[in-house]
């Protein structure tokens, strides 16, 4: 959690000169979305992310993929697959922050 | 007696040392008997001397362990630990109810004794799994695979490998394995998600299984199930509309599509969590089915196989699972829409009762008979018991984020 909460340190300083987009969410959102990175995201790509009827979500899956391609896949969704768009449900600013958790392996 | 003379005194006190040497031995038969169990006891680490046929596990998702629960006194009898990833597992049960088979997302298959409250055997036998069945004569456990895909076979009672069945399409494309169940004539079947491929594989040589492969069933078979008949097979599929049906009476017809005019043309909604086809609710002439991307159930004329009725819902389906009797078909939902189930009366075909347990409504377990029915409410940390007649809550038991419910009367039906 300390890359988090260095993070949110930075975002909360960037927060009065940048769009709020980038700000990270609040801690307790922060929470409510690990939780549901652990047990509805994973529903397919398994609870420890290693992996399902979807792809593994580990740090090393994810190393090159660019970063606003997975948040769309996020928000958007992936056609043809069971990948549903979470837009709606998650903002922009959540995504983002999920995507950055996935990276950094962070909630294992 | 001839030839000895026994005095009528001496005869008496003859008589009343036979009996204190009876009962003497009487005594040190009795206080061997007590070692004798008591050293049992000790060896069996204090196992339960009682039937099976009452108990059921339910699985702890996040902590790798399973609690063993007495569906009669409706109280859990003991945690069993070191399962390793069971955030999706389910569970076959050996044919004396005293076993439990536990299939973990990690790849683990658990033997669990139900008794002893022991974890017998462990063996993890892929990188990532997903189900399991066990065969028609409870000898066989088969386990299908994600990573890598296939289905391996191993013996119930060591879980040794008996049979390695990879799961590889035409051009040599390895593939994720769903919707195993058992058949009768010791069959294993299942379907290859990627490649959309039906497989039986005959098992009754396990050393030479023979496997028969049906290409093309459709995009994206997600799940399975088998009629509890054992006759018939039928993958729903997620890439198209419609199902894929094989009749294991009569292989030779193939594969054939049911209900692929089903919702032509219409918007699918986003699929947050995929339905199980596990529990298919079959009600007398009529089968119950989760539809895929709709807030609706579908109702499937069993000889016709084409639908009868659609009937409206709260979310998108989960489980559609008949109460034994057929009388009730009970639903639950997808996130967001988890925290709530629905009863349909099959006759009149739609929503009777609704209810709210709590967010997080995972999994349905009728008790055999259908008098009970239990959830696991994943957020609250709890198992609820109802009552399916009149509806009302009648226990409650703490379990850390309960998912898969799974009664031993398993152990006698076919395809669970």
């Amino acid at each position: 959690m300390k890359h988090a909460c260095y993070k949110s340190i930075v975002f909360s300083l960037l927060a009065g000169t940048v769009p709020s987009l980038f700000a990270a969410p609040d801690a307790s959102r922060q929470a409510e979305l690990l939780y549901l990175l652990k047990h509805d995201c994973g529903s397919c790509h398994g609870m420890t992310r290693q992996g399902g009827l979807g792809p593994p979500l580990l740090p090393e899956n994810l190393q090159g993929r660019p970063q606003l391609l997975m948040v769309n896949t996020v928000l958007d969704g992936r056609p043809g697959t069971p990948m549903p768009p979470w837009r709606g449900e998650l903002s922009a600013q959540d995504a983002t922050w999920l995507v950055e958790v996935l990276r950094a392996g962070e909630g294992l | 007696m001839n030839g000895v003379y026994v005095s009528r005194r001496s005869c008496r006190s003859l008589l009343v040392y036979k009996s204190a040497l009876q009962a003497r031995m009487v005594r040190w038969f009795l206080a061997s008997l007590v070692l004798v169990t008591l050293s049992q006891f000790a060896r069996a680490d204090d196992c339960l001397t009682r039937g099976s046929g009452d108990l059921g596990i339910v699985i702890e998702r996040a902590s790798g362990s399973v609690q063993i629960i007495d569906t009669t006194a409706m109280t859990a009898l003991t945690r069993v630990t070191g399962l390793g990833d069971v955030s999706h597992a389910s569970a076959v049960f050996s044919r004396d109810a005293r076993f439990a088979y536990v299939f973990g997302r990690d790849g683990g298959l658990s033997k669990i004794d139900l008794l002893c409250g022991t974890l017998v055997k462990r063996v993890v036998q892929a990188g990532n799994s997903i189900g399991g069945a066990i065969s028609q004569d409870g000898s066989l456990v088969a386990v299908s695979n994600y990573t890598p895909g296939g289905v391996k076979v191993f013996a119930a009672d060591s879980l040794e490998l008996v049979a390695d069945l990879p799961a590889q399409d035409k051009a040599g494309n390895s593939s994720k394995v769903v919707g195993l169940v058992d058949a009768p004539g010791q069959q294993f079947v299942y379907t290859l998600y990627d490649a959309g491929e039906l497989r039986i594989a005959d098992l009754s040589n396990p050393a030479a299984p023979l496997v028969t492969t049906y290409p093309g069933i459709g995009r994206l078979p997600y799940d399975a199930l088998i009629t509890p008949d054992g006759r018939y097979y039928i993958a729903g599929l997620f890439g198209e509309d419609g199902l894929a049906l094989i009749d294991l009476w009569h292989t030779g017809e193939g594969v054939q599509r049911i209900l692929d005019d089903y919702g032509r043309g219409e918007e699918k909604l986003p699929v947050y969590k995929m339905p199980h086809l596990e529990g298919w609710a079959i009600a007398g002439r009529h089968a119950f089915i989760p539809a895929v991307g709709r807030h609706e159930v579908l109702v499937v004329d069993r000889h016709s196989w084409k639908q009868v009725a659609r009937i409206p819902v709260h979310g998108q389906p989960v489980f559609v699972v008949a109460r034994p009797d057929g009388r009730q078909v009970w639903v639950n939902f997808a996130h967001p829409l988890n925290d709530t189930v629905q009863v349909i009366d099959t006759e009149q075909m739609k929503v009777v009762h609704a209810m709210q347990p709590g967010k997080g409504v995972l999994h349905m377990e009728f008790a055999p008979r259908g008098e009970h029915v239990w959830l696991s409410v994943r957020d609250l940390d709890q198992v609820q018991v109802y009552d399916t007649q009149s509806f009302q809550r009648i226990a409650r038991l703490e379990v850390e984020k309960p998912s898969g419910i799974f009664f031993t009367a398993r152990a006698h039906r076919t395809g669970l």
